[in-house]
């Protein structure tokens, strides 16, 4: 049921005559369910700032909330979603600061009394629905980009590829693989293979939670990429219950040497490069 | 057609690609390196592929045809220089170039080539002495 013209405009009269009863209705409603985490002044100020978009909104004849007139509105709405989101309230937390208008709205509606009253409120709360759902919807917005932003830093960090000896280079992998995760460590190990001409690498999993045949399908696509490149590489950092999965699952890690720790690798490796300078000699 | 180069150094041919591998262009390489081998007697031949962007399974299996070949003539092959991508993309179709030895550079393939012939009692000339070579890599 969207607002005609005349009971946008009416309200938005409403909306004036009464600005500071409404505010404090308003913010003293919300206080409550926001139990103190924001100052009764701040809320002041931000309900005082929407009250003025929904009545321009208003004023300007909007009827829906996607209306031209209601763009400044609209602005306010996500300001308050995204400012919200950040600070870690949650979705109803933010959704409610909007549906208080209603009843801040139905207390100066019954003072002003008048026979319509009971319909303006019933479309005008219409309107209100909107905006709080479009506030919902941008909070979500804002969580999830916060939650890719968040992602893609975890994948920057969490794979540094470290030389170990002259010629042997290891990834420390931490955390679970999955697929993005692997591509990102399988190019990394690769092109610094190619930077530093080192013919050895140690994948050590010391730090991956749980092995199952994707990860192990991961690891071995990693290892046959570096055997394509010329340069050899050991597994290692395999823990007992990894080592029963990986029997339980019959993963198959071929001639691809495998190690109990990282220590046992480097060994094995500075033991593997030693005999190729003998056998040079 | 363009041809690739087969530089002769020490005991081992070296060869280049520079340009992009045509089926033509491989077969091409195959029968020039068959021939350079008997004629030079050489023992190791090195192929640097670091310059290829994309190595297709026709030239994957040119290059795997290459190193039986030579080893029919007594001659290891190395190929060097495979681009992280180019080693991505074999994996996922699943070509792991069975039968071909591979190192990271040109040094690398040289010093594993050197090391496989001093197994044998054949002495070389090379002795990790890479001053003297690099120059020659360059000058076709």
């Amino acid at each position: 049921m969207a607002l005609t013209a005349e009971e946008a405009a009416r309200f938005a009269d409403l909306l004036e005559v009464n600005s500071d009863a409404l505010v404090a209705t308003w913010t003293d409603r919300v206080a409550t369910t926001l139990r103190g985490r924001l100052s009764h002044a701040e809320l002041q100020r931000q309900h005082s700032e929407l009250r003025k978009a929904f009545q321009q909104a208003l004023a300007g004849g909007a009827q829906t909330l996607a209306d031209e007139s209601a763009a400044e509105l609209r602005a306010q709405l996500s300001d308050l979603s995204s400012t919200r989101a950040r600070q870690g309230f949650s979705v109803t937390e933010t959704a409610v600061s909007v549906f208080a208008f209603k009843e801040a709205v139905l207390g100066v509606l019954d003072q002003s009394g008048g026979g319509d009253a009971l319909r303006d409120y019933v479309t005008l709360s219409a309107f209100v629905d909107e905006a709080a759902l479009f506030t919902s919807d941008s909070y979500v917005r804002v969580r999830e980009e916060l939650i890719a932003d968040q992602a893609e830093q975890l994948l920057e960090l969490s794979t540094p590829v470290v030389k170990l000896w002259e010629g042997v280079v290891a990834v420390p992998l931490v955390g679970t693989l999955d697929s993005a995760r692997a591509q990102v460590v399988m190019e990394r190990l690769l092109q610094t293979l190619v930077d530093t001409g080192s013919p050895y690498a140690i994948i050590d999993i010391t730090g991956v939670p749980a092995v199952d045949t994707q990860v192990a399908q991961h690891i071995l696509k990693t290892v046959v990429a570096a055997r394509l490149m010329g340069a050899d590489c050991i597994i290692s950092g395999i823990r007992p219950q990894i080592a029963q999965t990986i029997v339980a699952l019959g993963i198959e890690f071929g001639d691809i040497a495998t190690k109990a720790s990282l220590a046992d690798a480097l060994r094995y490796v500075l033991g593997k490069a030693g005999q190729a300078k003998r056998l040079e000699r | 057609m363009e041809r690739v180069p087969v530089l002769k150094i020490g005991d081992m041919l070296l060869v280049s690609i520079q340009i992009d591998m045509e089926d033509q262009t491989a077969l091409q390489l195959q029968e020039d390196l068959a021939d350079r081998i008997v004629a030079t007697g050489c023992h190791g031949v090195i192929i640097d592929i670091s310059a290829l962007d994309i190595v297709d399974s026709f030239v994957g299996r040119t290059l795997a045809g290459i190193a039986s070949i030579s080893r029919v003539l007594d001659a290891e092959t190395v190929v060097v220089g495979m681009r992280p991508a180019v080693a991505i993309t074999l994996v996922e179709l699943g070509l792991s170039l069975p039968g071909i030895r591979t190192a990271l550079n040109v040094e690398l393939g040289m010093e594993l080539l050197a090391r496989e012939r001093g197994a044998d009692e054949w002495q070389l000339e090379v002795d990790g002495d890479d001053d003297t070579e690099t120059p020659a890599v360059t000058t076709p």
